[in-house]
């Protein structure tokens, strides 16, 4: 089998999502952490359009786009399907997870804001957990069902980033039990699953690291 | 497929519809065109896509798929036995999503700008614009489509976006054959392909629509 390599840094939620598939479905790879204030030539060769992590080495063959790179995944490699196998539920399952990826975006956002532009997309990421709480989940344990699959993993990363994020914004919580007890219930399934456990970045590590960037983010803001 | 009820919520104009568009005529399958008024959004519309509100939705059988990407590879899959709009290796299908991906990150927000921008943001957004086609030309290369010989994802993604080229020109000032004659000459090629002709508007309607819909913003 072709060596696979990810190039990421430990810190990245779309990197994580890659991490928890190749962990799923049990395939062995080398980390190649990638310094973002100074992009390596490696990095630059094989992400030439976006630039951007991760990118994931199949032999020579760079897949980029941290979604694309976990379809990819679960499509060379078929045990412990990502996907359900009819069509209408892998349309569902798609439409989740490119909602993940257009309103994520707002969690992102709300680690590099302040002042009325972090009260706007904590309002914003409030709207995208509304939605997903009325209409994603139903009564399901996990998106895919039973077993976690790709809109858990697209989720899950977002969700379990928000956590760190409001923790280290230290304003006032958004994802609050009482407003969202499915998605808050998801969330508590998700990280007990023992390859996610297993392979969830350290919460007082993400913390720390990341009141030190928003910091410098601000600052330079 | 006997006894399938295809419907299609749409709006004339939309390159993503557009798109579901070619993708049923690839694959030959019949369907019900249902115009949608985007001012005054139907019961039908809310009730099949209550998250975005949004078209084009494909109702197959009752059951509502949403996205226009998302539906070309449903209508991929659940007609799978004619005309493949992805290609049957992993590595391949990656390449595919990519691009199809990268036509949705960077083609219709950058091309929104030229409609809606004066001035510096205008000239910004014309470069980016150009930069993004150029890219695309590229990936293009010698293949006669984005597919290779026939038609596929990425072509379906994209060349819906070729009718609107006409108003980006008109109201930016700018002619794209004169950057990447290349990826025009393809777009032309497709518009031979009867599925691409008959999914596609006329560019002129599309212009004239544009510039209401400027006047409706208060750009000029």
């Amino acid at each position: 089998m072709a060596e696979v390599k990810l190039i990421g840094t430990l810190a990245s939620p779309f990197v994580c999502r890659v991490i928890w598939a190749l962990k799923i479905k049990g395939i062995p790879y080398e980390f190649i952490e990638e310094d973002l204030s100074n992009k390596s030539p490696l990095l630059l060769k094989y992400n030439p359009v976006h630039k951007k992590i991760p990118v994931l080495l199949h032999g020579e063959k760079p897949v980029c786009e941290s979604m694309i790179i976990v379809e990819y995944i679960d499509e060379t490699w078929q045990q412990n399907s990502l996907l359900p196998n009819d069509p209408y539920e892998r349309a569902l399952a798609r439409f989740w997870v490119k909602f993940a990826e257009d309103k994520g975006v707002s969690v992102w956002r709300m680690f590099r804001a302040k002042g009325e532009e972090l009260e706007k997309t904590m309002k914003e990421t409030e709207e995208m957990l509304q939605t997903v709480e009325e209409h994603g989940l139903g009564e399901k344990k996990f998106f895919g069902g039973d077993n976690i699959g790709m809109a858990d993993i697209a989720f899950g990363s977002v969700i379990y980033w928000l956590e760190v994020i409001e923790e280290i914004v230290g304003e006032r919580v958004v994802f609050e039990a009482h407003k969202f007890p499915r998605l808050h219930a998801w969330i508590k399934n998700f990280k007990q699953v023992p390859i996610i456990q297993e392979h969830l970045p350290d919460w007082d590590w993400m913390v720390a690291f990341g009141k030190r960037r928003r910091e410098a983010v601000l600052a330079s803001a | 497929m006997a006894g399938d009820q295809v419907t299609l919520l749409d709006f004339w104009a939309s390159p993503f519809g557009m798109r579901v568009r070619i993708a049923l005529a690839e694959k030959g399958v019949k369907y019900e065109y249902s115009e949608q008024d985007l001012r005054n959004k139907s019961a039908l519309l809310l009730q099949m896509n209550p998250v975005h509100k949004k078209i084009p939705v494909l109702v197959h059988n009752g059951k509502p798929v949403c996205e226009s990407l998302i539906i070309v590879q449903y209508i991929d899959e659940v007609w799978k036995d004619k005309a493949p709009l992805l290609p049957s290796d992993p590595y391949q299908r990656a390449q595919s999503r990519f691009w199809a991906d990268f036509v949705d990150k960077k083609i219709y927000d950058l091309s929104r700008k030229i409609w809606t921008t004066k001035g510096e943001d205008l000239e910004a957004a014309k470069k980016d614009f150009i930069d993004c086609l150029k890219l695309l030309e590229g990936e293009l290369g010698d293949k006669p489509y984005f597919g290779g010989e026939t038609i596929g994802y990425v072509d379906i993604a994209f060349v819906p976006f070729y009718v609107w080229f006409h108003a980006y020109e008109t109201v930016g000032n700018f002619k794209v054959e004169a950057e990447c004659p290349k990826l025009i000459a393809y777009c032309k090629r497709c518009l031979q392909k009867e599925s691409v002709s008959k999914s596609l508007q006329d560019p002129q309607k599309v212009y004239d629509f544009v510039v209401m819909l400027r006047k409706n913003f208060g750009i000029e």
